[in-house]
Protein backbone atom coordinates (compact mmCIF):
# COMPACT_ATOMS: atom_id res chain seq x y z
CA UNK A 1 0.00 0.00 0.00
CA UNK A 2 2.20 2.66 1.08
CA UNK A 3 4.49 4.18 -1.03
CA UNK A 4 3.49 1.93 -4.01
CA UNK A 5 0.01 3.77 -4.54
CA UNK A 6 -0.27 5.09 -7.51
CA UNK A 7 -2.89 7.75 -6.65
CA UNK A 8 -2.43 11.75 -5.31
CA UNK A 9 -5.50 13.13 -5.16
CA UNK A 10 -8.13 13.78 -2.42
CA UNK A 11 -10.81 11.52 -3.37
CA UNK A 12 -11.81 8.81 -1.63
CA UNK A 13 -13.87 6.96 -4.07
CA UNK A 14 -10.54 7.51 -6.77
CA UNK A 15 -8.43 6.27 -4.52
CA UNK A 16 -10.64 3.42 -4.52
CA UNK A 17 -11.19 3.33 -8.02
CA UNK A 18 -7.58 3.36 -9.05
CA UNK A 19 -5.61 1.19 -5.94
CA UNK A 20 -8.41 -0.93 -4.81
CA UNK A 21 -11.03 -1.41 -6.64
CA UNK A 22 -12.09 -4.95 -5.03
CA UNK A 23 -13.47 -2.62 -2.34
CA UNK A 24 -15.52 -0.40 -4.90
CA UNK A 25 -19.34 -1.87 -5.25
CA UNK A 26 -20.06 -1.77 -8.73
CA UNK A 27 -24.22 -2.41 -9.02
CA UNK A 28 -24.31 -2.65 -12.87
CA UNK A 29 -21.89 -5.38 -12.18
CA UNK A 30 -22.26 -7.18 -9.18
CA UNK A 31 -25.55 -6.91 -8.10
CA UNK A 32 -27.95 -6.97 -10.52
CA UNK A 33 -27.94 -9.06 -13.68
CA UNK A 34 -29.64 -8.13 -16.98
CA UNK A 35 -33.02 -9.09 -17.27
CA UNK A 36 -34.07 -10.64 -13.58
CA UNK A 37 -35.79 -9.14 -11.62
CA UNK A 38 -35.01 -7.61 -8.86
CA UNK A 39 -34.73 -9.68 -5.23
CA UNK A 40 -36.82 -9.03 -2.50
CA UNK A 41 -34.98 -6.35 -0.08
CA UNK A 42 -35.54 -4.67 2.51
CA UNK A 43 -36.43 -0.91 1.51
CA UNK A 44 -36.55 2.41 4.07
CA UNK A 45 -39.57 4.70 3.82
CA UNK A 46 -40.00 8.12 5.06
CA UNK A 47 -37.77 10.76 5.56
CA UNK A 48 -38.34 14.77 5.45
CA UNK A 49 -35.78 18.14 5.78
CA UNK A 50 -37.03 21.34 6.66
CA UNK A 51 -35.41 24.71 6.84
CA UNK A 52 -35.99 26.32 10.20
CA UNK A 53 -35.32 29.02 12.22
CA UNK A 54 -31.34 28.92 13.00
CA UNK A 55 -30.86 25.86 10.51
CA UNK A 56 -32.02 22.73 8.99
CA UNK A 57 -34.19 20.05 10.53
CA UNK A 58 -34.11 16.40 9.05
CA UNK A 59 -36.11 13.13 10.29
CA UNK A 60 -36.81 9.55 9.66
CA UNK A 61 -39.28 7.08 10.07
CA UNK A 62 -37.74 4.02 11.79
CA UNK A 63 -39.46 1.43 9.45
CA UNK A 64 -37.72 -1.05 6.59
CA UNK A 65 -39.82 -3.28 4.39
CA UNK A 66 -39.50 -6.30 2.70
CA UNK A 67 -42.23 -6.24 0.32
CA UNK A 68 -45.50 -6.69 3.17
CA UNK A 69 -43.21 -7.76 5.42
CA UNK A 70 -41.37 -5.67 8.67
CA UNK A 71 -37.45 -6.15 7.87
CA UNK A 72 -36.86 -4.08 10.98
CA UNK A 73 -38.59 -1.85 13.06
CA UNK A 74 -35.35 0.44 14.18
CA UNK A 75 -33.76 1.16 11.03
CA UNK A 76 -31.47 4.46 11.27
CA UNK A 77 -32.54 6.91 8.32
CA UNK A 78 -31.02 9.74 9.02
CA UNK A 79 -26.79 10.28 9.11
CA UNK A 80 -24.85 12.91 10.19
CA UNK A 81 -21.85 12.91 7.23
CA UNK A 82 -19.69 15.22 8.86
CA UNK A 83 -19.58 18.12 11.35
CA UNK A 84 -22.43 20.06 9.67
CA UNK A 85 -24.49 18.39 7.35
CA UNK A 86 -27.18 15.00 7.59
CA UNK A 87 -28.41 12.65 4.76
CA UNK A 88 -31.62 11.17 5.06
CA UNK A 89 -31.98 7.70 3.08
CA UNK A 90 -35.20 6.35 1.31
CA UNK A 91 -35.01 3.38 -0.61
CA UNK A 92 -33.79 0.06 -0.99
CA UNK A 93 -31.98 -0.24 2.59
CA UNK A 94 -28.85 -1.85 1.39
CA UNK A 95 -27.07 0.51 -1.27
CA UNK A 96 -28.76 3.60 0.80
CA UNK A 97 -27.18 2.89 4.30
CA UNK A 98 -23.96 2.00 2.19
CA UNK A 99 -24.28 5.29 0.11
CA UNK A 100 -24.58 7.33 3.77
CA UNK A 101 -21.42 5.66 4.93
CA UNK A 102 -19.87 6.41 1.95
CA UNK A 103 -20.67 9.97 1.82
CA UNK A 104 -19.30 10.65 5.44
CA UNK A 105 -15.90 8.83 4.62
CA UNK A 106 -15.53 10.76 1.62
CA UNK A 107 -16.39 14.17 3.34
CA UNK A 108 -13.92 13.71 6.16
CA UNK A 109 -11.62 11.75 3.47
CA UNK A 110 -11.06 15.44 1.56
CA UNK A 111 -10.96 17.53 4.45
CA UNK A 112 -8.68 15.59 5.94
CA UNK A 113 -5.98 15.64 2.85
CA UNK A 114 -7.20 19.20 2.18
CA UNK A 115 -6.81 20.99 5.28
CA UNK A 116 -10.55 22.16 4.85
CA UNK A 117 -13.84 20.90 4.34
CA UNK A 118 -15.83 20.87 0.68
CA UNK A 119 -18.35 23.56 0.54
CA UNK A 120 -21.99 22.79 1.18
CA UNK A 121 -22.74 22.90 -2.34
CA UNK A 122 -19.94 20.78 -3.04
CA UNK A 123 -21.12 18.08 -0.70
CA UNK A 124 -24.03 18.14 -2.17
CA UNK A 125 -22.83 17.51 -6.01
CA UNK A 126 -21.05 14.93 -4.65
CA UNK A 127 -23.99 13.13 -3.63
CA UNK A 128 -25.30 13.89 -6.76
CA UNK A 129 -22.49 11.59 -8.53
CA UNK A 130 -23.19 8.81 -6.68
CA UNK A 131 -26.33 8.99 -6.79
CA UNK A 132 -25.80 8.60 -10.52
CA UNK A 133 -23.59 5.91 -10.46
CA UNK A 134 -26.26 4.27 -8.97
CA UNK A 135 -28.91 4.17 -11.71
CA UNK A 136 -28.20 0.85 -13.58
CA UNK A 137 -29.08 -0.53 -10.24
CA UNK A 138 -32.09 1.90 -9.61
CA UNK A 139 -33.60 0.95 -13.35
CA UNK A 140 -33.37 -2.82 -11.54
CA UNK A 141 -35.50 -1.64 -8.24
CA UNK A 142 -32.70 -0.80 -6.19
CA UNK A 143 -33.29 2.86 -5.99
CA UNK A 144 -31.66 5.58 -3.75
CA UNK A 145 -33.30 8.60 -3.23
CA UNK A 146 -31.76 11.04 -0.45
CA UNK A 147 -32.11 14.31 0.75
CA UNK A 148 -28.81 16.05 1.74
CA UNK A 149 -28.79 19.02 4.03
CA UNK A 150 -26.77 20.92 6.35
CA UNK A 151 -25.71 24.13 7.65
CA UNK A 152 -23.94 26.60 5.20
CA UNK A 153 -20.56 28.22 7.39
CA UNK A 154 -20.33 30.67 4.65
CA UNK A 155 -23.65 31.91 3.69
CA UNK A 156 -25.14 31.34 7.50
CA UNK A 157 -28.03 29.56 6.92
CA UNK A 158 -29.67 26.35 6.53
CA UNK A 159 -30.09 24.12 3.31
CA UNK A 160 -31.33 21.03 1.92
CA UNK A 161 -31.37 19.54 -1.51
CA UNK A 162 -33.16 16.62 -3.05
CA UNK A 163 -32.70 14.30 -6.04
CA UNK A 164 -33.53 11.82 -8.36
CA UNK A 165 -32.87 8.29 -9.33
CA UNK A 166 -30.79 9.79 -12.19
CA UNK A 167 -28.58 12.05 -9.55
CA UNK A 168 -31.02 15.23 -10.40
CA UNK A 169 -30.12 17.37 -7.60
CA UNK A 170 -33.02 20.16 -6.53
CA UNK A 171 -32.27 22.78 -3.60
CA UNK A 172 -35.36 23.25 -2.14
CA UNK A 173 -35.64 26.23 0.28
CA UNK A 174 -38.71 25.26 2.30
CA UNK A 175 -39.07 21.71 2.77
CA UNK A 176 -38.96 18.34 1.57
CA UNK A 177 -40.15 14.65 2.34
CA UNK A 178 -38.86 11.22 0.48
CA UNK A 179 -40.00 7.82 0.26
CA UNK A 180 -43.18 6.12 0.27
CA UNK A 181 -44.48 8.18 2.92
CA UNK A 182 -42.86 11.16 1.47
CA UNK A 183 -45.81 12.50 -0.22
CA UNK A 184 -48.22 12.48 3.08
CA UNK A 185 -45.20 14.29 4.69
CA UNK A 186 -44.99 16.62 2.09
CA UNK A 187 -48.74 17.44 1.95
CA UNK A 188 -48.51 18.10 5.89
CA UNK A 189 -45.58 20.39 6.60
CA UNK A 190 -47.26 22.38 3.45
CA UNK A 191 -49.83 23.18 5.40
CA UNK A 192 -48.26 24.45 8.67
CA UNK A 193 -44.63 25.14 7.71
CA UNK A 194 -43.46 28.61 7.51
CA UNK A 195 -40.37 30.63 7.31
CA UNK A 196 -37.78 31.00 10.42
CA UNK A 197 -39.66 28.31 12.56
CA UNK A 198 -38.34 28.02 15.95
CA UNK A 199 -36.67 24.76 16.71
CA UNK A 200 -39.64 23.44 19.03
CA UNK A 201 -42.14 24.16 16.65
CA UNK A 202 -39.88 22.70 13.92
CA UNK A 203 -40.05 19.28 15.89
CA UNK A 204 -43.81 19.26 16.57
CA UNK A 205 -44.13 19.42 12.76
CA UNK A 206 -42.05 16.95 12.11
CA UNK A 207 -43.47 14.36 14.26
CA UNK A 208 -46.76 15.38 12.96
CA UNK A 209 -45.75 15.06 9.16
CA UNK A 210 -44.39 11.41 10.21
CA UNK A 211 -47.39 10.77 11.86
CA UNK A 212 -49.37 11.72 8.64
CA UNK A 213 -47.04 9.37 6.47
CA UNK A 214 -47.49 6.69 8.73
CA UNK A 215 -51.59 7.23 9.20
CA UNK A 216 -51.57 7.15 5.56
CA UNK A 217 -48.50 4.78 4.24
CA UNK A 218 -48.66 1.13 5.47
CA UNK A 219 -44.58 1.13 5.16
CA UNK A 220 -44.18 4.37 6.79
CA UNK A 221 -43.53 3.28 11.05
CA UNK A 222 -45.45 5.13 13.67
CA UNK A 223 -44.60 5.45 16.94
CA UNK A 224 -43.85 2.44 18.84
CA UNK A 225 -44.44 2.79 22.53
CA UNK A 226 -44.12 -0.13 23.69
CA UNK A 227 -41.10 -0.96 22.03
CA UNK A 228 -39.64 2.53 22.81
CA UNK A 229 -39.03 3.55 19.49
CA UNK A 230 -39.14 7.06 17.61
CA UNK A 231 -38.32 8.60 15.06
CA UNK A 232 -34.87 9.99 14.43
CA UNK A 233 -34.57 13.98 14.29
CA UNK A 234 -31.56 15.97 13.82
CA UNK A 235 -31.07 19.87 13.84
CA UNK A 236 -27.67 21.11 11.82
CA UNK A 237 -27.12 24.72 13.00
CA UNK A 238 -23.98 26.90 12.97
CA UNK A 239 -22.89 24.79 16.14
CA UNK A 240 -23.03 21.56 13.99
CA UNK A 241 -25.35 18.17 13.85
CA UNK A 242 -27.29 17.72 17.63
CA UNK A 243 -29.34 14.90 17.45
CA UNK A 244 -32.60 15.23 19.36
CA UNK A 245 -32.64 12.69 22.45
CA UNK A 246 -35.43 10.32 22.83
CA UNK A 247 -36.72 11.72 26.07
CA UNK A 248 -37.66 15.02 24.85
CA UNK A 249 -39.12 13.35 21.20
CA UNK A 250 -41.16 11.22 23.51
CA UNK A 251 -42.41 14.31 25.19
CA UNK A 252 -43.37 16.29 22.08
CA UNK A 253 -45.07 12.92 20.83
CA UNK A 254 -46.87 12.26 23.90
CA UNK A 255 -48.24 15.63 25.16
CA UNK A 256 -48.54 17.95 21.90
CA UNK A 257 -48.76 15.23 19.08
CA UNK A 258 -51.07 12.68 20.53
CA UNK A 259 -52.99 15.12 22.68
CA UNK A 260 -54.12 17.20 18.81
CA UNK A 261 -54.71 13.75 17.21
CA UNK A 262 -57.01 13.16 19.75
CA UNK A 263 -58.91 16.10 19.53
CA UNK A 264 -59.05 15.76 16.17
CA UNK A 265 -57.73 11.97 14.44
CA UNK A 266 -57.51 13.39 11.26
CA UNK A 267 -54.46 15.67 12.17
CA UNK A 268 -56.69 18.65 11.72
CA UNK A 269 -56.34 21.99 13.92
CA UNK B 1 34.85 2.58 -18.34
CA UNK B 2 35.36 4.15 -15.65
CA UNK B 3 35.37 2.50 -12.35
CA UNK B 4 33.38 3.15 -9.47
CA UNK B 5 34.89 4.33 -6.06
CA UNK B 6 34.22 2.07 -3.32
CA UNK B 7 32.42 3.71 -0.27
CA UNK B 8 32.26 1.02 2.93
CA UNK B 9 28.25 0.49 3.54
CA UNK B 10 29.18 2.64 7.34
CA UNK B 11 30.43 5.30 5.67
CA UNK B 12 27.58 5.35 3.29
CA UNK B 13 25.15 5.28 5.82
CA UNK B 14 26.99 7.38 8.10
CA UNK B 15 26.64 10.22 5.74
CA UNK B 16 23.04 9.07 4.91
CA UNK B 17 22.38 9.82 8.32
CA UNK B 18 24.30 13.10 8.97
CA UNK B 19 22.52 14.49 5.70
CA UNK B 20 19.06 13.99 7.33
CA UNK B 21 20.30 14.91 10.53
CA UNK B 22 21.32 17.97 8.82
CA UNK B 23 17.72 18.53 7.21
CA UNK B 24 16.01 17.93 10.45
CA UNK B 25 18.28 20.28 12.80
CA UNK B 26 17.34 23.20 10.40
CA UNK B 27 13.49 23.51 11.61
CA UNK B 28 11.69 23.49 14.61
CA UNK B 29 10.97 21.02 17.30
CA UNK B 30 7.63 19.23 17.97
CA UNK B 31 6.59 17.98 21.07
CA UNK B 32 3.14 15.93 22.18
CA UNK B 33 2.07 15.52 25.89
CA UNK B 34 -0.14 13.47 27.55
CA UNK B 35 -2.88 15.82 29.41
CA UNK B 36 -5.62 14.54 31.40
CA UNK B 37 -8.51 14.79 28.48
CA UNK B 38 -5.75 13.11 26.08
CA UNK B 39 -3.15 14.29 23.99
CA UNK B 40 -2.10 18.04 22.68
CA UNK B 41 0.23 18.31 20.45
CA UNK B 42 2.42 21.79 20.12
CA UNK B 43 4.95 22.86 17.36
CA UNK B 44 5.92 26.97 17.27
CA UNK B 45 5.25 27.16 13.34
CA UNK B 46 4.07 30.73 12.61
CA UNK B 47 3.31 30.07 9.09
CA UNK B 48 -0.32 28.53 7.32
CA UNK B 49 1.13 25.28 6.39
CA UNK B 50 0.25 22.98 9.18
CA UNK B 51 3.13 20.70 10.64
CA UNK B 52 0.45 18.64 12.91
CA UNK B 53 -2.28 17.17 11.27
CA UNK B 54 -5.45 14.82 11.67
CA UNK B 55 -5.14 10.82 10.48
CA UNK B 56 -8.13 9.30 12.03
CA UNK B 57 -11.13 9.26 14.69
CA UNK B 58 -8.27 8.88 17.48
CA UNK B 59 -4.95 9.00 15.51
CA UNK B 60 -2.79 12.76 15.09
CA UNK B 61 0.22 13.53 12.79
CA UNK B 62 3.33 15.56 13.46
CA UNK B 63 6.12 15.90 11.25
CA UNK B 64 9.46 17.79 11.42
CA UNK B 65 12.29 18.48 8.33
CA UNK B 66 11.35 19.00 4.77
CA UNK B 67 7.89 20.18 4.29
CA UNK B 68 6.86 18.82 1.31
CA UNK B 69 8.22 14.92 2.50
CA UNK B 70 6.36 15.01 5.73
CA UNK B 71 2.78 16.34 4.63
CA UNK B 72 3.36 13.66 1.65
CA UNK B 73 3.87 11.06 4.66
CA UNK B 74 0.58 12.71 6.25
CA UNK B 75 -1.64 12.09 3.14
CA UNK B 76 -0.33 9.06 3.07
CA UNK B 77 -1.14 7.81 6.28
CA UNK B 78 -4.94 9.26 5.71
CA UNK B 79 -5.71 7.14 2.76
CA UNK B 80 -4.08 3.70 4.62
CA UNK B 81 -6.20 4.60 7.96
CA UNK B 82 -9.60 5.46 5.43
CA UNK B 83 -9.12 2.62 3.36
CA UNK B 84 -8.75 -0.07 6.67
CA UNK B 85 -11.48 1.45 8.47
CA UNK B 86 -13.96 1.43 5.19
CA UNK B 87 -12.70 -2.07 4.63
CA UNK B 88 -12.89 -3.08 8.42
CA UNK B 89 -14.45 -1.28 10.88
CA UNK B 90 -13.05 2.38 12.52
CA UNK B 91 -11.97 0.45 15.10
CA UNK B 92 -9.89 -1.70 13.87
CA UNK B 93 -8.01 2.00 12.38
CA UNK B 94 -4.86 1.97 14.99
CA UNK B 95 -1.81 4.09 15.79
CA UNK B 96 1.03 1.05 15.92
CA UNK B 97 -0.22 -0.48 12.40
CA UNK B 98 0.41 3.04 11.08
CA UNK B 99 3.34 3.63 13.21
CA UNK B 100 4.71 0.26 11.97
CA UNK B 101 3.79 0.89 8.20
CA UNK B 102 5.51 4.59 7.99
CA UNK B 103 8.76 2.95 9.90
CA UNK B 104 9.08 0.18 7.55
CA UNK B 105 8.57 2.90 4.40
CA UNK B 106 11.02 5.51 5.88
CA UNK B 107 13.66 2.52 6.79
CA UNK B 108 13.09 1.77 3.16
CA UNK B 109 13.66 4.95 1.42
CA UNK B 110 16.77 5.17 3.53
CA UNK B 111 18.70 1.62 2.75
CA UNK B 112 17.64 2.08 -1.21
CA UNK B 113 17.62 5.35 -2.41
CA UNK B 114 20.63 7.39 -2.57
CA UNK B 115 18.75 10.57 -0.58
CA UNK B 116 17.06 9.57 2.77
CA UNK B 117 13.87 11.72 3.83
CA UNK B 118 14.92 14.41 6.45
CA UNK B 119 12.14 14.25 8.72
CA UNK B 120 10.66 12.95 11.72
CA UNK B 121 7.12 12.24 12.89
CA UNK B 122 4.88 11.21 15.69
CA UNK B 123 2.10 9.23 15.73
CA UNK B 124 -0.06 9.82 18.27
CA UNK B 125 -3.13 8.01 19.20
CA UNK B 126 -5.77 8.57 22.33
CA UNK B 127 -7.13 6.13 24.47
CA UNK B 128 -10.93 5.14 24.67
CA UNK B 129 -12.11 4.10 27.78
CA UNK B 130 -15.26 2.44 26.24
CA UNK B 131 -13.33 -0.06 24.31
CA UNK B 132 -11.39 -2.82 26.33
CA UNK B 133 -7.96 -3.41 25.12
CA UNK B 134 -7.79 0.63 23.89
CA UNK B 135 -7.88 2.57 26.86
CA UNK B 136 -4.44 3.44 26.55
CA UNK B 137 -2.77 7.02 24.87
CA UNK B 138 0.07 5.64 22.87
CA UNK B 139 2.74 8.15 21.13
CA UNK B 140 4.84 6.71 18.72
CA UNK B 141 8.36 8.40 17.06
CA UNK B 142 9.70 7.69 13.53
CA UNK B 143 13.34 8.71 12.52
CA UNK B 144 14.66 9.67 9.53
CA UNK B 145 15.98 5.64 8.89
CA UNK B 146 12.99 4.13 10.10
CA UNK B 147 14.02 3.62 13.88
CA UNK B 148 10.69 3.43 15.75
CA UNK B 149 9.90 3.96 19.42
CA UNK B 150 6.79 4.43 21.70
CA UNK B 151 6.75 6.75 24.30
CA UNK B 152 4.85 7.38 27.86
CA UNK B 153 4.05 10.77 29.39
CA UNK B 154 5.46 12.94 26.13
CA UNK B 155 7.41 12.71 23.04
CA UNK B 156 9.13 14.98 21.09
CA UNK B 157 10.76 15.03 17.74
CA UNK B 158 13.05 17.41 15.95
CA UNK B 159 16.81 18.64 15.85
CA UNK B 160 16.81 19.84 20.05
CA UNK B 161 14.79 16.70 21.07
CA UNK B 162 17.84 15.87 23.67
CA UNK B 163 17.01 18.94 25.44
CA UNK B 164 12.90 18.86 25.19
CA UNK B 165 13.61 15.19 26.77
CA UNK B 166 15.84 16.95 29.56
CA UNK B 167 13.74 19.88 30.21
CA UNK B 168 10.52 17.32 30.51
CA UNK B 169 12.25 14.72 32.54
CA UNK B 170 12.19 17.57 35.20
CA UNK B 171 8.56 18.97 34.84
CA UNK B 172 6.17 17.11 33.21
CA UNK B 173 3.46 15.42 35.54
CA UNK B 174 0.57 13.06 34.77
CA UNK B 175 -2.82 14.37 34.22
CA UNK B 176 -2.16 18.12 34.20
CA UNK B 177 -5.44 20.23 32.87
CA UNK B 178 -4.96 21.40 29.23
CA UNK B 179 -3.56 24.75 30.11
CA UNK B 180 -0.29 23.77 31.96
CA UNK B 181 0.39 20.96 29.91
CA UNK B 182 0.22 23.32 26.80
CA UNK B 183 2.33 26.16 28.59
CA UNK B 184 4.93 22.59 29.85
CA UNK B 185 5.30 21.81 26.01
CA UNK B 186 5.28 25.56 25.44
CA UNK B 187 8.26 26.06 28.02
CA UNK B 188 9.71 22.98 26.73
CA UNK B 189 9.84 24.31 23.31
CA UNK B 190 11.93 27.38 24.45
CA UNK B 191 14.02 25.86 26.72
CA UNK B 192 15.03 23.95 23.97
CA UNK B 193 15.64 26.66 21.15
CA UNK B 194 18.80 27.78 22.57
CA UNK B 195 18.37 31.64 23.37
CA UNK B 196 14.91 31.65 22.57
CA UNK B 197 13.05 34.32 25.19
CA UNK B 198 9.64 33.12 24.68
CA UNK B 199 7.31 32.00 21.94
CA UNK B 200 4.15 34.44 21.05
CA UNK B 201 0.60 32.33 21.14
CA UNK B 202 0.01 33.66 17.52
CA UNK B 203 3.67 31.29 16.77
CA UNK B 204 1.86 28.43 18.16
CA UNK B 205 0.03 25.43 16.59
CA UNK B 206 -1.43 23.68 18.87
CA UNK B 207 -3.68 20.47 18.16
CA UNK B 208 -5.69 18.40 20.70
CA UNK B 209 -7.15 14.63 20.86
CA UNK B 210 -9.38 14.82 23.26
CA UNK B 211 -11.05 11.75 24.35
CA UNK B 212 -14.30 13.43 25.55
CA UNK B 213 -15.37 14.82 21.94
CA UNK B 214 -17.74 12.35 20.05
CA UNK B 215 -16.21 10.81 16.92
CA UNK B 216 -13.07 12.51 15.40
CA UNK B 217 -11.22 13.36 18.60
CA UNK B 218 -9.03 15.95 16.90
CA UNK B 219 -9.27 19.41 17.13
CA UNK B 220 -7.17 22.40 15.75
CA UNK B 221 -7.13 25.23 18.31
CA UNK B 222 -7.47 28.77 16.95
CA UNK B 223 -5.21 31.86 17.63
CA UNK B 224 -7.68 32.97 20.07
CA UNK B 225 -8.13 29.66 21.43
CA UNK B 226 -4.61 29.16 22.03
CA UNK B 227 -4.08 32.84 24.00
CA UNK B 228 -7.19 31.97 26.12
CA UNK B 229 -5.80 28.85 27.10
CA UNK B 230 -2.78 30.09 28.06
CA UNK B 231 -4.33 33.02 29.82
Amino acid sequence: MFFRSKYSGSSFVELLDVDFPHLRPSPSERWVTEGAAAPAIPHGTTVLAMRCADGVLVAGDRLATEGHRVASRDVQKVYATDAHSLIAIAGAAGPCIEMARMLRVVLEHYEKIEGEPLELEGKANKLSQMVRANLPAAMQGLVVVPIFAGYDVRRRVGRLWKYDVTGGRYEETEFDASGSGGLYARESLKKAWRPDIPREDALRLALQALADAADEDRATGGVDTARGIFPIVAFCTAAGVQEVDRETIERVYSQQVVVARVRAPGGGP
Amino acid sequence: MSIPFYVSPEQLMQDKAEYARKGIARGKSIVALEYDKGIVLVAENPSQLSKIGEIYDRIAFAGVGKFSEFDQLRKIGVRFCDVKGYAYSREDVRAKALANAYSQAIGDVFTREFKPLELEVIVAEVGDPRLVGHEDNVMYRVQFDGSISDHRGWCGIGGTVESIESYLKNHFRAALPLGEALRLGRDALVAAANGSTGIAPERLEVCTLDRERPGRKFRRASADEVRAILA
